[in-house]
């Protein structure tokens, strides 16, 4: 199932917070947005998923949903977003009750997605028990659960230390590799959108526009920590923003 | 800068070491259990010398060891149950009635922007009311006997309540709500699965604050027209000038209070087990 844009814009009010946004987004691959602080990205990124209404143009799915996919739309956010009265495995149910998935099949799919993100051990841990590395694996889990047609990620290792990003970059990539997924990666981070991006989306600063769309041919399981393919991508990605972001540092927030 | 690279050279001495004194202490709270029993039982126990010494006439303090004295005759008597008994189920069914009410509409105007826009004016304009000054209009509407002493009490426990709840409904983590829709939970399951339980610390506090108030009520209720409670007790040592008597009610009163706050903290930890 593959999603397009067309001709996406935004306002808050009177405030353009981005224009005519044009993008398709392939099944099977990982679509990295990237821009300066305030562009947007997020904005978009629940606009593409239905938490928020375009002020003009519109999102498409193309085609059905594949069959038992429970949520197409499935978002991993950036402060996990787990309810701290359920345990680990309560908070994956959550998302399956809805669903009238109940007793041993829920049992199932909770005990496959907790093994596939190697959190078998914590199914009965809560939330406030867990680091935040841990945190955001419940928070992937419980987005496999659904079985998601595409993966809308919000900035999904910026809260975590630059160690638990490392592991769970690489957690994220063996993940696609077994089982190929659509995402759309919103980040700030140059390193991650690099390393796990198969086409890197750059935004201006406000109002948002697509300046450019880097494609990374480099399979992602050959990408490693320090590439020196990816640093050459990564600088090339900096000097298109750099004086952007530096723009946007100097603006006054009025949002 | 110069100052530091001439002066080393200068003095030969190696600087005496000295230890970098700390200087971070204090404003961090920690439970001390056992000092407030501690101040109540020295109070206690500076009037008792008071009073026994003659410092402390008996007209401004009864001693101690009297009000415990008419405390056991009280419950030898019988008659501690009989004005217990009715002040208790008055408390409970007053204070059910209006905390449950009152969590109810309370989460109506959380969750709906036309029931917040119509019902907190008014909210605001009954809390300040002192709903003793109700109880004669009470009495017209639910009659002289329990009716009206419930419906004081729910009043009374109605307005906080409401107050409370919705602050807590705001005070629900809005991405927990945002995660619930994108998932596709239905407006029902958001409500009792993670608004409910989002709100339930605030609403718990609020109780906590309600239903001191309802004890407050429930005096008031009893001293208009019953002829047993705690009220009705007070009412009656307080009219004969019976200090002792008096403060018997007052202590039974107090340790009501202890009482619900007691429930309240096992609810809490019982409910709330998932804060740290």
């Amino acid at each position: 199932m593959d999603i397009r844009l067309s001709g996406v814009g935004h306002f808050y009010d009177e405030f353009e917070v981005m224009r005519d946004i044009s993008l398709d987004i392939p099944s099977g691959k990982i679509v990295c947005i990237v821009g300066p602080s305030g562009c947007g990205k997020s904005t978009l990124l629940r606009i593409i998923g239905g938490l928020e209404r375009p002020t003009k143009g519109e999102v498409l799915q193309m085609g059905d949903a594949p069959k038992g996919c429970l949520n197409p739309l499935t978002y991993i956010f950036q402060d996990f977003a787990l309810l701290p009265w359920r345990t680990v495995s309560g908070n994956i149910s959550l998302v399956l009750e809805d669903h009238g998935i109940k007793g041993a099949q829920a049992k199932d799919i909770i005990g496959d997605v907790l093994a596939r993100t190697s959190l078998s051990d914590f199914a009965e841990a809560l939330p406030r028990q867990l680091s935040g590395g841990m945190k955001q694996r419940v928070a992937i889990a419980r987005a496999l659960a659904v079985n998601p047609a595409v993966m809308l990620m919000d900035e999904p290792l910026s809260a975590l230390d630059s160690q638990t990003r490392e592991l769970l970059m690489d957690d994220l990539v063996s993940l696609w590799n077994r089982a190929p997924f659509t995402a759309v990666y919103v980040t700030h981070n140059l390193s991650e959108a690099v390393r796990l991006g198969h086409s890197i989306v750059v935004l201006s600063r406000r109002p948002g526009i697509i300046r450019e769309i880097v494609h990374v041919d480099k399979p992602l399981a050959e990408r490693g920590y320090s590439d020196p393919d990816l640093e050459d991508q990564q600088r090339r990605l900096w000097n298109l923003l750099r004086d952007e972001a530096r723009a946007a540092d100097a603006e006054l927030l009025n949002v | 800068m110069s100052e530091l690279t001439k002066s080393a050279p200068d003095e030969q001495t190696t600087p005496t070491p000295r230890v970098v004194a700390f200087r971070g202490g204090g404003f961090a709270p920690k439970p001390h259990r056992w000092i407030g029993l501690a101040v109540f039982l020295i109070l206690l126990a500076l009037a008792e010398i008071g009073t026994q010494t003659g410092f402390i006439t008996s007209l401004t303090l009864p001693k101690p060891s009297d009000v415990l004295q008419t405390f056991k005759e009280l419950y030898a008597s019988g008659l501690l149950w009989k004005h217990l008994g009715p002040s208790l189920s008055r408390l409970a069914v007053g204070a059910a009635l209006g905390a449950s009410f009152g969590i109810g509409v309370g989460i109506l105007i959380g969750l709906f922007s036309f029931i917040r826009a119509g019902l907190v004016p008014l909210v605001a304009a009954i809390f300040p009311i002192p709903k003793i000054a109700l109880l004669p209009l009470f009495v017209i509407w639910f009659g002289i006997d329990e009716g009206s002493k419930y419906a004081l009490i729910a009043f009374g426990t109605f307005t906080p309540t409401v107050v409370a709840t919705y602050g807590a409904v705001d005070n629900v983590d809005r991405t927990l709500i945002r995660m619930g829709q994108s998932f596709g939970l239905t407006w029902f399951s958001i409500v009792r699965k993670i608004v409910l339980p989002g709100a339930m610390p605030g609403i718990l506090s609020g109780l906590r604050i309600s239903l001191a108030i309802a004890i407050i009520l429930l005096v008031a209720a009893e001293m208009l027209g019953a002829e047993y409670g705690i009220g009705a007790y007070i009412l009656e040592a307080g009219a004969l000038y019976d200090l002792e008597r008096l403060f018997v009610g007052v202590v039974i009163l107090s340790m009501l209070g202890v009482m619900v706050s007691a429930v309240i903290g096992f609810l809490e930890k019982k409910l709330l087990r998932w804060r740290s």
